[in-house]
């Protein structure tokens, strides 16, 4: 334990940037792919049928393609069209690109969750569509949306390792580096694992206690 | 009856809508004046709650015309065609009008007050403290001036109901469509409500109801329409209609509502 922890100090700087980064990562993800999902949500729902269709396709490629495939095509694919992305660039467009489609599909199904009686008493009292979308659909349908959202925000966090595949400096690589160093395999990953859980495991409370908060109406 | 009162608020012609290959309605012609009651009765089916969405603009129609205080509303035409009006119209349009649902459609996230300010605040872009003002105040009216801030699953049906009233009424619209709204209440709760409408009715609100309620209707109504099959079948007073001389199909629809 002693011979551990002492590597664990010499190992501490290297560490500590990784799991900053693997946080940055993860924060700067599901901002963008928020973002990207409000947008393929809202479409997914009151496009027209024909503008739906790139979403749909969208969502569906997103979907059903492994995270580390994306990550790989990200990584690679903007090198040949002459685009220079640094690894932890492409890394966060795959993360976001892909939490945009969850965060785009489970927006539609809230919003589709919400009686159409609410769009009526809205557009009765005379609010345009963006004022309905504002005041009257967005504020219920992100409170049914808020729990697998925090989830995705889980999914992540544990996504954002598979960027050591393409060399981002993230807590999963730095680990590596330290293990490569001095051989404790085992010690070594267990507390990367354990870093991981713990931010999971504080962002799961934290979505209960906002969930808890907003109640079930 | 005023001079003012010589032009309808709302001239219904010839109205035509249909749901895919069912037409529900069939060319309807009503007219309604200023602080006029008119309710609409008629077995389900009849094309009357349709009617009223139309009023509204929550429904498309393919035919005919509804002139809402001299406008046209809902459709103009380009090129020579007919056409739907934008949102941004369209929601112009709705705001002249107030509606209130069978099964209330109050915002769930937003207080009794936060339900009446929406419209207040987004479409009559009143200031944050003078909307406050009138809905507390609408509130007030409707009895539930201790119930400001509570949200709708904290209410009763007869509650949430009449925050709907006050949601509607506080936009100041020039009818009030009122759609079956004791429909979804307990027995208990049908007199509070409908004592609230009594008394906005008394204070010369125009008033379009359609309701299943008829000795309320009797009551309150200025005329009674009689709907059948997506036409208007008869329209007259009150004592007209309910009393002795009647077509048997009224007759008929009269004995089966228990009147």
């Amino acid at each position: 334990m002693d011979a551990f922890l002492a590597q664990l100090w010499i190992a501490r700087w290297p560490l500590f940037d990784g799991f900053l980064l693997t946080i940055g990562i993860s924060v700067a993800a599901i901002v963008l792919g928020t973002l990207v999902g409000a947008v393929v949500g809202i479409s997914l729902v009151f496009a027209p049928k024909l503008a739906r269709l790139p979403f749909v396709v969208y969502v569906d490629v997103m979907r059903g393609t492994p995270v580390l495939v994306l990550i790989l095509a990200a990584f690679y694919i903007p090198a040949v069209l002459g685009l220079s992305l640094s690894a932890t660039q492409a890394g966060v467009l795959a993360l976001a690109l892909f939490a945009g489609a969850h965060i785009g599909e489970l927006l539609r199904g809230a919003l589709q969750a919400i009686p159409p009686g609410q769009a009526e008493a809205g557009r009765a009292i005379g609010l345009t569509f963006p004022q309905l979308l504002a005041h009257v659909l967005l504020p219920q349908a992100v409170r049914m949306a808020l729990p697998p959202w925090i989830n995705t925000g889980v999914e992540l966090i544990k996504g954002s390792s598979l960027l050591s595949m393409i060399g981002v400096g993230e807590l999963l690589l730095r680990t590596q580096e330290v293990i490569g160093r001095n051989f404790m395999t085992i010690q070594f990953y267990v507390f990367a694992g354990l870093a991981y859980l713990l931010v999971n495991v504080v962002l799961d409370t934290i979505g209960r206690t906002i969930e808890r908060r907003l109640g079930t109406r | 009856m005023s001079d003012a009162a010589a032009r309808p608020l709302l001239e219904i012609r010839g109205l035509k809508k249909s749901f895919g290959d069912v037409e529900v309605l069939k060319g309807v012609d009503l007219a309604v004046r200023p602080s006029e009651v008119v309710t609409i009765i008629g077995s389900s089916g009849s094309g009357k709650t349709t009617l009223l969405r139309c009023v509204n603009l929550l429904e498309e129609f393919q035919g005919g015309a509804i002139v809402l205080d001299g406008e046209t509303i809902g459709y103009g035409e380009a090129g020579g065609r007919r056409r739907r009006l934008r949102d941004a119209e369209l929601s112009r349009q709705r705001a002249m009008t107030g509606m209130v649902f069978q099964s209330f459609n109050l915002f769930p996230h937003l207080s009794a007050l936060g339900n009446v300010m929406l419209g207040l605040r987004k479409v009559r872009r009143m200031a944050k403290d003078e909307a406050r003002t009138l809905a507390a105040d609408w509130l007030n009216r409707v009895g539930l001036g201790n119930r400001l801030d509570n949200v709708p699953s904290q209410l009763s049906g007869g509650q949430q109901q009449r925050v709907a009233i006050a949601r509607a009424l506080a936009m100041n619209p020039k009818l009030v469509l009122l759609d079956e709204i004791t429909s979804a209440l307990d027995p208990e709760l049908v007199q509070e409500v409908l004592s609230v409408i009594r008394r906005i009715a008394a204070d010369g609100a125009t008033l379009l109801i359609v309701t299943h309620e008829m000795r309320f209707a009797r009551e309150v109504s200025d005329r009674i329409v009689f709907m059948e099959k997506g036409r208007i079948a008869e329209e007259g007073p009150p004592s007209e209609i309910f009393g002795a001389a009647r077509s048997a199909r009224l007759a008929e629809f009269l004995r089966n509502s228990g009147h």
